[in-house]
């Protein structure tokens, strides 16, 4: 702020002043770094899918037979495939896991349960024409841990899925959710809320807590942002995760938006467009880097935490960090935000002015 | 793959906002496609509500005399010409201004007009004076809870003594402009990307 507020004299008041903050309030009204997040991410290059080519035009006649080409190979050819494996995957899912929910609760159950788990989700990953690199796999999160990950799309559960498997927080949906939902539950502990248990904070701390006292329960899978964002960006983490203790692990996930789009837009698309999307798609091919472990410091609080464990990520991942809450997009920011702008504001002015005076 | 010059016939009255604008068409394009996100219900105007959802605008301590200048007059909503007109503000000055004809109106990103636009998110009463009322209310704005009274009246008795000339104790336009003759208004209020 000093940089731009640069007048001629020292530090005082200038009429000058508001210019500075005329000009920031009308860059972000031409673009702002938050609702930038929050739509795909442009590519450098076309790669023959129309939906990520934001400026169309009719360029030669042999780029459109080659993407004509492309919308058969991919509408004929590869979704029914597609279509197929992920009707196997689920409906396996679903019958393995009620069927291993019948056995008595043993080392076999839990065996067999992470054998049905992994096995259905390597057959919903290749429905989608996965390929997943997995990095720094000595740091794969243990059990009684909590797995933290920045958030993109649904996609992200199965993508980490595949490589372990995690007990996963979330609410109670209806529909086909729901009796995947249910069916995950009878072969290992999950933690399902219902949509009114969600609001009570304090609930769901406990419950989580208990979950990772046991040592012998899977790792939790929690997003702390809280919704998906783009994938050029972490937003926000809300601190909610962090206070529950234990050992965080973090995942930095990155997709290649070269072979297809992951981002979920969930106010431009529902659930089946958006995998029908994913399905028409050349690829998904991602990065999941695993972090070492991190731990709270003494005398780091819930939100410096949140932080730390944040730029971790971001660094890992190569994504720019951001301090904003990822649920901007649907509801209005905090004034403390305000007050920060003008703190530094007036430190500037009257820190110089009362300076003056003495001397002056 | 080039923007479109396909997408450019979608913007009603394309050609006159060009012309009174003084945009290129590949920032007009830009900008409409902002006005349109930014319209989440997609209503074809801004309102208050629309702008107040920008974090950087809301967390901004003049961001609500900002807003204030996209609707004059008491209006409640602002269409894309309106729109674009108040971002022309911020264009960057053009190079060849000695060929301009004297007889067109002043264009809208000229040094004057960008005084003009800081003049009237001072002056809210729009009588062409900065009382130091009006000083003290912008002050606050941008220092909140920070400062006591005390140390922001005599911040402001300060700089109207200096910006007043004819002692009739407020900032008329003229005096405004005579004080910051120095400063470099086109680089401190342009937007580069709105070239």
């Amino acid at each position: 702020m000093e940089k731009g507020l640069s007048g001629l004299r020292g530090r005082d008041f200038e009429l000058s002043d508001v210019f500075y903050f005329s000009k920031k309030g009308l860059e972000a009204i031409v673009e702002d770094e938050v609702t930038q997040r929050f739509s795909s991410e442009e590519l450098v290059s076309w790669n023959l899918l129309t939906r990520t080519n934001v400026n169309f035009q009719y360029i030669s006649l042999r780029l459109t037979m080659v993407w004509v080409l492309g919308v058969i190979v991919r509408y004929c050819v590869l979704l029914p495939l597609r279509v197929m494996l992920a009707f196997i995957g689920i409906s396996l899912l679903v019958i393995g896991t009620t069927l291993v929910g019948q056995l008595p609760d043993s080392s076999l159950k839990s065996w067999l349960s992470e054998l049905v788990h992994l096995t259905c989700c390597r057959i919903c990953v290749r429905a989608l024409s996965g390929t997943i690199h997995y990095h720094n796999k000595q740091y794969r999160p243990q059990k009684g841990g909590i797995c933290v990950a920045n958030h993109t799309s649904p996609i992200d559960v199965l993508i980490l899925t595949v490589d372990g498997c995690y007990a996963m927080v979330g609410q109670v949906h209806g529909g086909l959710m729901g009796i995947i939902q249910r069916a995950m539950v009878k072969a290992c502990p999950h933690v399902w809320f219902e949509r009114s248990e969600m609001k009570d904070r304090h609930l769901v701390t406990k419950r989580l807590k208990e979950h990772i006292a046991d040592k012998k329960k899977l790792p939790i899978l929690i997003f702390p942002e809280g919704t998906c964002i783009n994938n050029t960006s972490v937003m926000m983490f809300k601190k909610g995760s962090f206070e529950i203790g234990g050992t965080i692990y973090p995942v930095a996930i990155k997709y290649n938006p070269q072979f297809g789009d992951a981002f979920w837009n969930s106010s431009k698309y529902n659930m089946v467009s958006y995998l029908l999307r994913m399905m028409t798609s050349w690829a998904i091919v991602c990065d999941v880097w695993y972090l070492p472990p991190m731990t709270r410091e003494e005398g780091e609080d819930a939100v410096q935490f949140a932080n730390r464990v944040k730029s971790a990520i971001a660094v890992q991942g190569g994504l720019t960090e951001l301090p904003w809450d990822g649920g901007l997009k649907r509801a209005k920011v905090k004034d403390t935000f305000r007050e920060e702008q003008q703190k530094n504001y007036s430190k500037m002015i009257v820190g110089n002015g009362s300076l003056n005076s003495e001397l002056g | 793959m080039g923007s479109g010059g396909s997408s450019a016939a979608q913007i009603p009255d394309a050609d006159n906002i060009r012309r009174e604008t003084g945009f290129s068409q590949a920032s007009l394009l830009r900008l409409y496609h902002r006005f349109r996100a930014l319209d989440r219900n997609k209503k074809g105007y801004l309102s208050r509500v629309d702008l107040q959802q920008i974090g950087a605008l809301a967390v901004n301590p003049l961001g609500d005399r900002i807003i204030d200048s996209f609707f004059p007059d008491g209006s409640l909503r602002v269409d894309f010409p309106d729109f674009v007109r108040v971002l022309a503000h911020f264009r960057p000055v053009d190079e060849d201004t000695g060929t301009r004809d004297p007889n067109e109106p002043e264009p809208l990103n000229s040094r004057m007009n960008k005084l003009r636009f800081a003049f009237q998110l001072y002056d809210l009463d729009r009588d062409g004076k900065i009382s130091r009322h009006e000083m003290l209310q912008v002050l606050r704005l941008m220092v909140g809870v920070q400062v006591t009274e005390e140390q922001l009246e005599s911040i402001a008795d300060r700089t109207v003594q200096e910006a007043d000339e004819d002692g009739d104790g407020a900032v008329s336009f003229l005096e405004f402009t005579k004080s910051l003759e120095k400063m470099n208004i086109e680089q401190k209020m342009s937007i580069r990307i709105l070239k």
